[in-house]
């Protein structure tokens, strides 16, 4: 058997059905196997958006994605995605074509380094130099990414590993010596955590995006109801908690809600669930940890400690830890009631805000146009943004109902991912309507994937919250740069409906509410690829704002 | 304040590069890095020092457990460690008699003498780092023309109870 040839068996052994990438001169074999394979392979225009697709379709099936690209530029194209991926914990697997075994290093036409590159951003990378390696590592790669605290993982594979014969064996378990992704919760350690849940006064849990990968929904929702404790998320466990929950606050953070922020400060004791602290959750590091007993759940021991001091430390998988705590608070008999000063303030705030804080104007404003969204789309719907203000607005105004099924590049940031993600998760779960929140900025970088949304019968619906300008960047300019405003302006180009039109999708422009809420349901209907076009105000920004550098304390509101 | 840190790899190419790259993305500083193949050709121990703070020590003990191809990291602890480091220097000669002290030296140091000459001479130290500056202190005035360090390498102390 070849190398490629093995290469699909161990996919198919893996349960992986589809892949999506672009063929090129170092993997033409690896292709050549795939015409003859039951794998369906999605052609992309280009690589990078091939390696969000992967993202996308791993971080909702919570399965690795595959994504293919040829040696050179194919595999530095999907060095963004990688990175993304990395930065979110997302399963993926990368396989790259590389020159033939003799010509590495000799500068080869189409030659890259790929394994040096991607290095810092991947969880692990292989490179088979004989054919008879490719089994085994391709078994090893989707245990590592799919294991523990998920990551991407590189197939590096030349050109002459993929042709030659072998005697192919396919291990069914693979052990690595180095690598120990399962460690069992401490019960003391839980034991402690209550004990010092139920000895505090203001406590807050903060659910992060380890919550939505190890699907520990329900468990969260357990120990907020028997403790009832108020939940606040990070962005990227934005939806770990239903955000219509009377206990839920939504996210924290830069452009968190303001209820959410101001809970959080006056806390006195937090119970982090798979949650890095990073910076654009907690503001600063410092500032954040005065006076805040901090319980820490992980499943990567070297997050603890790691941006914040922390006083108990459970390692271990999430749902695990947090099945452990519940079955703890049930045998005990712990229940709390919800009537104590703590939540009277909790709910005082979250109402005084909703009551107070202004909103933008504009017919058309950001919280008015995703609140239209959330009122037509099915709960159980997927979303997922680009990165930019619409992404904040998404934080800030589409409630998420359903756990699980809210997606953004939130550690990397990475303008352009949503769209192929959104298709990449259309995949997973080609029955539930995908929705990309999207600006016209980041939509740009990736808008050649409407063909695939077309061709290959993923049909996704682009939210596009069109400002004609790169807001973000505008409104720090705004803010921060005396209103020196350079590099911004995107102009009314491209025409976004004939620009959906001319790959066969379909374009509408909504420019009021009411044709927003036609146009979404026109979309769910019609089950074909939709932009729709949405002419916001250029001038609103994003608020609640909290600085990059100073405190969540010191949040600004819209004045 | 100084620490040592000694990591048992897989004997593969590219682990020198992602543990060193490690320390690079994440902007921790390597003193000295010595690396070699140990009893059991599977496996390289790699011994690395660094003047990190305690915080960012256990980050970097937390990072290289995390890291795949490593099988066991130890913080070293050094009342019950062996670490040495070798270094070759190359001393100036001006006058004849400065041979002569200079072996003197280096017996009291038990260095070995190497490469007689008479403009220079070649000793070779191994000794814990304290020894080495001790002795490069003594021999600064004949003039230091040359040197080179291979790092630290240290084994933990066995204990009394193993089989």
């Amino acid at each position: 058997m070849s190398g490629a040839r093995s290469l699909m068996v161990a996919l198919e052994k893996e349960g992986a059905n589809i892949v999506f990438g672009l063929p090129g001169g170092a993997n033409l074999p690896i292709y050549d196997e795939l015409y003859k394979s039951n794998i369906r392979h999605i052609l992309v225009r280009h690589e990078q958006s091939a390696s969000h697709m992967a993202d996308g379709f791993g971080r909702v099936s919570r399965r690795p994605g595959v994504c293919f690209a040829t040696s050179g530029p194919g595999a530095t194209n999907i060095v963004t995605g990688i990175a993304t991926a990395q930065a979110d914990s997302s399963p993926m697997i990368a396989v790259t074509g590389q020159v033939p075994t003799k010509m590495i290093g000799r500068d080869a036409f189409q030659e890259s380094d790929i394994i040096g590159i991607t290095n810092p951003i991947v969880k692990y990378a292989f490179q088979p130099m004989t054919a008879s390696e490719v089994p085994e590592m391709v078994k090893k790669a989707f245990y590592i990414s799919a294991t523990g605290r998920p990551g991407p993982v590189l197939i590096d594979i030349p050109k002459d590993v993929q042709q030659n014969e072998a005697e192919m064996t396919f291990p069914s378990e693979v052990k690595i010596r180095g690598y120990h992704p399962w460690v069992d919760p401490d019960i003391g350690k839980i034991e402690r955590a209550i004990d010092m849940l139920l000895s505090s006064e203001r406590p807050v849990i903060l659910a992060g995006g380890g919550v939505i990968i190890s699907s520990a929904f329900a468990e969260l929702q357990s120990i907020a109801e028997l403790l009832m404790i108020p939940v606040v998320t990070t962005f990227k466990g934005k939806g770990a908690f239903p955000e219509n929950h009377p206990l839920s606050l939504g996210p924290i953070g830069m452009h968190g809600h303001a209820e959410a922020n101001k809970i959080m400060v006056e806390a006195d004791c937090v119970l982090a669930c798979g949650s890095r602290f990073s910076d654009r959750s907690v503001g600063t590091f410092e500032e954040f940890e005065k006076n805040l007993k901090i319980i820490h759940m992980d499943v990567d021991p070297a997050e603890i400690g790691k941006n914040q001091t922390t006083h108990v430390a459970v390692v271990g998988d999430l749902k695990a830890s947090l099945r452990i705590m519940v079955k703890m608070l049930i045998q005990k008999a712990i229940k709390r009631s919800g009537d104590n000063t703590w939540l009277k303030r909790v709910n005082e705030t979250r109402e005084y805000f909703r009551q107070n804080l202004k909103i933008h104007p504009h017919p058309l404003g950001a919280s008015k146009v995703l609140r239209k969204l959330r009122e037509v789309l099915p709960a159980q719907s997927i979303v997922t943004t680009e990165v930019g203000q619409h992404q904040m607005w998404a934080s800030l105004f589409f409630d998420v109902i359903h756990p699980g099924t809210f997606f953004s590049s939130t550690g990397l940031g990475t303008m352009g991912w949503g769209f192929p993600a959104a298709i990449g998760a259309k995949a997973a779960k080609p029955d539930v309507p995908v929705v990309d929140i999207a600006g016209e900025g980041s939509f740009n970088m990736t808008e050649n994937s409407l063909a695939v949304s077309v061709l290959d019968n993923l049909p996704v619906i682009v939210f596009l919250l069109n400002n004609f300008s790169l807001g973000m960047v505008a409104q720090w300019q705004r803010t921060f740069y005396d209103r020196r405003m350079i590099g911004i302006d995107l102009k009314n180009c491209p025409d976004y409906v004939k620009l959906a039109e001319s790959y066969g999708a379909q374009g509408i422009r909504a420019e009021n509410v009411d044709e927003i809420g036609k146009a979404v349901q026109t979309a769910l209907k019609s089950n074909i690829a939709t932009v729709i076009d949405i002419p916001i105000d250029p001038q609103e920004d994003v608020l609640p704002f909290v600085a990059p550098g100073t405190p969540l304390k010191d949040m600004i509101l819209p004045s | 304040m100084w620490s040592i840190i000694s990591v048992l790899v897989e004997n593969k190419p590219g682990v020198l590069f992602k543990v060193t790259h490690l320390f690079r993305s994440r902007n921790y500083n390597i003193d000295s890095i010595s690396v070699g193949v140990t009893e059991n050709p599977e496996f390289s121990r790699m011994t690395l020092t660094t003047s990190a703070d305690e915080k960012q020590l256990s980050q970097i003990i937390k990072q290289l457990d995390k890291m795949i191809d490593t099988v066991e990291v130890k913080l070293l602890d050094e009342r019950k460690s062996i670490y040495r480091e070798l270094v070759l220097m190359k001393i100036k000669i001006t006058k004849p008699s400065d041979i002569m002290e200079i072996t003197d030296l280096a017996n009291a140091f038990k260095c070995n003498v190497h490469d007689v000459r008479k403009s220079s001479i070649i000793i070779e130290i191994t000794a814990t780092p304290d020894r080495i500056n001790a002795f490069e202190d003594l021999v600064k005035g004949y003039g230091v023309l040359e040197t080179t360090r291979t790092g630290i390498c240290a084994l933990e102390r066995g204990t009394n109870n193993e089989s």
